[in-house]
């Protein structure tokens, strides 16, 4: 979803958020001021530099006189806006966001590869998830290591589309789209093809870089690949030994 | 003999559910500081002291491990049933952790992969003397009514020694900006 388009020469105007009197161009959204004046607001599907797609929700906030809640992603400043970014109610909505996230397929964070680098992790500590209140969906997902250089875990990702947006509007080749509905949606490359057969991927892995968490990884990064090849040197002795 | 040797000390008993004993292991990276804990409660029940039986009344319950047996179900009973505050400690007991990732296989898969498919002298389920599992892995709180979250696998020495402090002076703990998932 991209925003509409406003002319060049932006205006100026002049809102408040959680308090503050801040200035800002009419045509940046509620998420970007924050960010430049380094009020946090958390975000899983939101990037910097790439469309924005407004499906996590997590970063809602409060509009004065506004009974309903707004994406900060996908809603523009403007003139007077007053705008809460957390408060008991948001809070509870994003701590249930993220229990919903977690509990929908697998992050078993001990034994992923993105342990210690990942959002979702992160995102679960700030929200103050100590614990998920919510059943288990104990679903199983499938994994995709057909690709040479890069690996797909379904069961990791949360769907935010980062890599479906990055793959088309930064690289150009569109490989990754979205397929299925609800529990059954998954990010697909091409036609729903294995990854490793995609006519489409160039392998720069983009992807791999912009999501959130250990969905799309570089092969070679799980504990048992982590294998010694010796194979060079009874060979080089051999040869040393000939000479 | 100062105030503090008088004040009343807390009891405290711990228990290894379905987990690895990783974070008994780092409530004892806690290190120097064993000692000051050692005169202000009193281990009554634990894998670490000799004791037997869980006592009729403890005033904080540490449980370790996700519930994954009926012996496992028995003890988080119990420790709700007899402790003031029960303490989830580490991932397994909060969320399940890698006990749970059998959830996705049926039970009797599991048995016939660990007792069967593997093994190639007298291929036997053993039943004796072992609990039987559950059909499925849950976190405490699943099962019993939980008051105090320590996320890691396993938490820091300092979430747990923060944990603790916090509640023999009679306060809440809140170690988020501590322990996380994973952590």
């Amino acid at each position: 979803m991209a925003l509409p388009t406003t002319p060049p020469g932006a205006r100026v105007v002049t809102l408040e958020i959680d308090g503050r009197d801040l200035s800002a161009r009419d045509n940046e959204s509620i998420i970007e001021v924050c960010r430049e004046n380094g009020i946090a607001i958390p975000s899983l599907c939101y990037l910097d530099g790439l469309s924005v797609w407004g499906a996590c929700r997590l970063c809602m906030v409060e509009i004065n006189g506004q009974e309903r809640l707004y994406s900060a992603c996908s809603t523009r400043v403007a003139e007077g806006m007053k705008v809460s970014t957390g408060n008991e109610r948001l809070a509870r909505y994003r701590r249930t966001i993220v229990e919903l996230l977690l509990a929908e397929r697998n992050h078993v964070c001990s034994v992923c590869v993105s342990n210690g680098h990942c959002e979702l992790q992160t995102l679960a500590q700030r929200c103050g998830v100590d614990h998920v209140r919510v059943p288990y969906r104990q679903a199983r997902y499938a994994v995709d290591s057909s690709h040479p250089s890069f690996r797909l875990d379904h069961n990791r990702c949360v769907l935010c589309s980062r890599c479906v947006r990055v793959c088309d509007e930064i690289e150009g080749a569109h490989t990754w789209d979205v397929m299925g509905r609800g529990a059954d949606c998954l990010v697909i490359s091409d036609l729903n093809r294995p990854w490793g057969e995609s006519e489409t991927c160039t392998g720069c892995g983009k992807c791999v870089q912009v999501c959130p968490t250990g969905a799309l990884v570089k092969q070679g990064t799980s504990v048992g690949e982590m294998v010694k090849d010796r194979h060079f040197l009874p060979i080089l002795a051999r040869r040393r030994d000939a000479r | 003999m100062n105030n503090e040797a008088q004040a009343p000390r807390v009891s405290v008993a711990t228990a290894w559910l379905d987990g690895c004993s990783g974070c008994h292991m780092s409530l004892l990276d806690i290190d120097q500081r064993l000692v000051e804990l050692a005169q202000k409660v009193d281990i009554v029940y634990s894998p670490l002291v000799d004791a037997k039986t869980l006592p009729a009344r403890v005033d904080v319950g540490i449980l370790e491990g996700s519930v994954s047996t009926d012996d496992d179900l028995h003890k988080a009973r119990l420790f709700r049933e007899r402790c003031t505050i029960l303490v989830s400690l580490g991932d397994c007991a909060v969320n399940g952790n890698v006990p749970a990732m059998r959830n996705l296989f049926k039970l009797t898969d599991v048995m016939d992969r660990a007792y069967r498919e593997n093994v190639n002298i007298h291929p036997v389920v053993p039943v004796v003397g072992v609990p039987a599992l559950l059909p499925t892995v849950r976190p405490v709180h699943a099962c019993v009514p939980v008051d105090v979250f320590v996320p890691g696998c396993p938490p820091s020495a300092d979430a747990i020694w923060y944990v603790l402090c916090e509640l023999i002076a009679g306060r809440t703990p809140q170690p988020g900006t501590l322990t996380r998932f994973g952590a």
